[in-house]
């Protein structure tokens, strides 16, 4: 995860894909985000045969923006973001197999079968969710960041927002306060050019999401969020921004969703060349060219990754089944801290 | 009123400082909003966690000076003056609570947290259950409530019920010096998020409260007058007419029973109900519109726990259905006061038609 160990000064080869990345960090990234595709796909078949309900926003075409962030942060920085979250806690290393339990509604779910699909935890890895009201977790970020100032603490929190999210008038009243008061907080937009189907286009007249800190002075980037490398740069500089006290930092991440907002949208508000367009520029795909290009890798192993990855979310869908339903009287737990809390049950 | 620890020991300093201790305590007469004061920086000074945020609350010492001097005590870091933005800070309090802090926010008035209930609804009172357990967000929402005279009606408007409706969320509104301080203190205190409405019209009220520590448990109504012929449950403010009317009631020979709810959410329905067993009427007054208020909620459960003990059905002394008005007389007709908590009473003893 700490930065200084991303970059490699070795591989300048010739006939070597020119890069300032290590391997290690190549395959790291590689893998996290196989795993977290190969993982929403799954979640998009156990969807569809309604192996359970609720919602289900996938990450899918997205996952550059967590790879590039977890080896861009430092060990107990804060990640907070909206619904779309199946992908965080399993790139930030959370046990795969405890979000499928919560999408399952399963007692041994990352919040036991209470939060479902939206509401995804991790408290030993600083995930403060998964939030389901569009901008309701931008101030809740400022919080965290508050907190760690006010205990003069030099974690930096990541808030995760989609750009349906930038419409909402909690983010200005946030940015503001974060400018104001020199938050360590880094507003991470993952621009998909996408509020639900409405284009960023049609809903305002500013379509450069890093402009909308303009007004409060706060620095801004645009990146290309479908590459590990420009993701990964732009995180790092932003944390140490944040980390000396300068205040807080907008990062536009300029990327992609190739399934629909959520299982019940066909896209139809987009065309099928877009699409393919972006499909181009995949970030697994784009990996993996530099891997094989630095023959990091051979073919065989990449099946063996493969076949690894495919065992690992099977497991996860089995703990998922097998794990029990939550018990009646779990109902009435977890809703206050106090224990006796006398419930009025009609 | 709290006693003080002698700490075993009895020597004559000590027993001439228990008797002076306790002659100074109860001769102790302060303002409401000094009582809010003095609970929010004792807490303060006991634990480093806690700190204040909300409008005008530090160089201005309080839109209605409830924090003053305390930003020269605990400096610009804990008491810290916001921009007029109740949805952002009330979130920023929220997501500090999540990371360990213990924020308590004030509200120039409730009215205005109204912008700012998506955080208390949809993220404060949700985040235990959400998080499976895992972040919880003990804050403690505070400023005055209800109507205060000629505002009109966007600042004059009373909360309880709203909020009492959610689970996740703890209600509570003191109606006299004394109970603010001690039910504060347990409000700061509590692991859960608490909403705490105190009124403009209260801020100036005096009553004695003692120097040092005495907590008010949430959840635990008091009963400020006994009586045997009608039990009269209210809170906050309007508990001065209700007190009004008990007066007016016993020279008619009428024992109210005068039941201050102090907290609505837990209701401590057990205390109604005892009484309403002993004098089997009962009048509900409240500073807010009839429907789906605390007073339906209280009727509902004394008709379901009570109703054989009933020899009346149970009356309310509501604020008007209508939004508050500006002018004084269409005020006087709408809210709840002494004459008409006399004619309730009267009513459900079938003393009047």
């Amino acid at each position: 995860m700490a930065t200084k160990t991303a970059k490699n000064t070795k591989s300048k080869s010739s006939d070597k894909e020119k890069t300032s990345f290590s391997k290690d960090t190549y395959l790291k990234w590689y893998e996290s985000m196989l795993l977290m595709r190969r993982f929403e796909e799954k979640c998009g078949q156990l969807y569809i045969q309604q192996k359970f309900g609720g919602f289900c926003h996938l990450y899918i075409g997205q996952e550059a923006l967590l790879a590039g962030m977890v080896s861009a942060m430092a060990k107990d920085d804060r990640v907070i973001t909206a619904y779309r979250d199946h992908a965080h806690p399993i790139a930030l290393g959370t046990d795969p197999k405890y979000v499928m339990a919560e999408l399952y509604g399963k007692t041994t779910g990352t919040s036991k079968g209470k939060g479902g699909s939206m509401h995804m935890f991790d408290k030993e890895r600083n995930l403060f969710g998964g939030h389901g009201i569009v901008g309701g977790q931008i101030p809740l970020g400022a919080g965290i960041a508050f907190a760690d100032k006010y205990r003069g603490e030099k974690h930096v929190t990541y808030c995760f927002m989609g750009d349906g999210a930038v419409r909402q008038g909690s983010l200005h009243e946030t940015f503001n306060m974060a400018m104001v008061w020199k938050l360590p907080v880094v507003f991470v937009i993952e621009n998909n050019n996408y509020a639900m189907g409405t284009s960023v286009k049609r809903t305002s007249n500013v379509h450069d999401l890093s402009k909308i800190g303009l007004s409060y002075e706060m620095p801004s980037k645009g990146v290309n969020g479908m590459k590990c490398e420009d993701v990964h740069e732009a995180f790092a500089e932003a944390a140490e921004h944040c980390r000396s006290g300068k205040g807080p930092y907008l990062l536009e991440m300029r990327t992609y969703r190739y399934k629909g907002h959520s299982m019940s949208d066909p896209a139809k508000y987009r065309t099928k060349e877009e699409v393919e367009n972006y499909k181009q520029q995949d970030p697994i795909t784009l990996t993996r060219e530099t891997i094989e290009k630095n023959k990091w890798m051979d073919e065989e192993a990449f099946k063996e990754m493969d076949k690894k990855i495919k065992k690992q979310v099977e497991e996860c869908v089995k703990f998922a089944e097998e794990s029990p339903d939550p018990k009646p009287e779990e109902l009435y737990e977890d809703v206050y801290y106090q224990d006796d809390y006398p419930y009025v049950k009609a | 009123m709290r006693s003080v620890s002698l700490h075993g020991m009895l020597c004559a300093e000590c027993i001439i400082y228990y008797f002076c201790a306790h002659i100074f305590q109860a001769m102790r007469v302060i303002q409401f909003r000094e009582a809010i004061c003095e609970a929010m920086s004792e807490e303060m000074r006991r634990d480093d966690r806690i700190f204040l945020m909300g409008e005008e609350v530090a160089e201005y010492n309080g839109a209605y000076k409830a924090s003053k001097g305390m930003l020269d005590e605990f400096g610009p870091e804990r008491v810290i003056d916001t921009p007029i933005a109740e949805l952002g800070f009330s979130g920023i309090a929220v997501g500090a609570a999540m990371n360990g802090l213990r924020p308590i926010v004030e509200y120039m008035t409730w009215n205005f947290a109204v912008l700012a209930s998506d955080q208390i609804i949809n993220h404060a009172a949700k985040m235990l259950q959400m998080s499976g357990g895992k972040y919880g967000a003990p804050v403690v929402f505070r400023g005055p409530n209800g109507q205060a005279g000629q505002l009109s009606a966007t600042h004059s408007q009373a909360f309880e019920s709203f909020y009492a409706h959610v689970p996740g969320l703890k209600v509570m509104t003191p109606s006299n010096p004394y109970d603010a301080k001690g039910m504060l203190k347990a409000a700061i205190r509590d692991d859960d998020p608490v909403l705490f409405m105190e009124s403009e019209k209260m801020y100036g009220d005096k009553g004695e409260v003692p120097e040092g520590e005495y907590i008010i448990p949430i959840g635990v109504a008091d009963v400020p007058r006994k009586g045997s012929d009608v039990t009269i449950v209210s809170f906050g403010k309007v508990m001065k007419a209700v007190h009004e009317a008990a007066e007016e009631l016993a020279k008619e020979g009428i024992e109210a029973e005068v039941i201050d709810l102090r907290t609505i959410r837990p209701m401590d329905i057990d205390t109604i109900i005892k009484s309403v067993k002993k004098t089997h009427r009962l009048v509900v007054v409240e500073e807010s519109w009839p429907v789906a208020s605390v007073a339906s909620e209280i009727s509902h459960r004394v008709q379901l726990h009570a109703f054989d003990y009933l020899d009346a059905p149970v009356r309310r002394v509501m604020q008007a259905d209508t939004p508050l008005p500006f002018a004084v007389p269409l005020i006087d007709e709408a809210i709840p006061n002494a004459a008409r908590i006399v004619k309730a009473a009267k009513e459900v003893s079938y003393l009047v038609k």
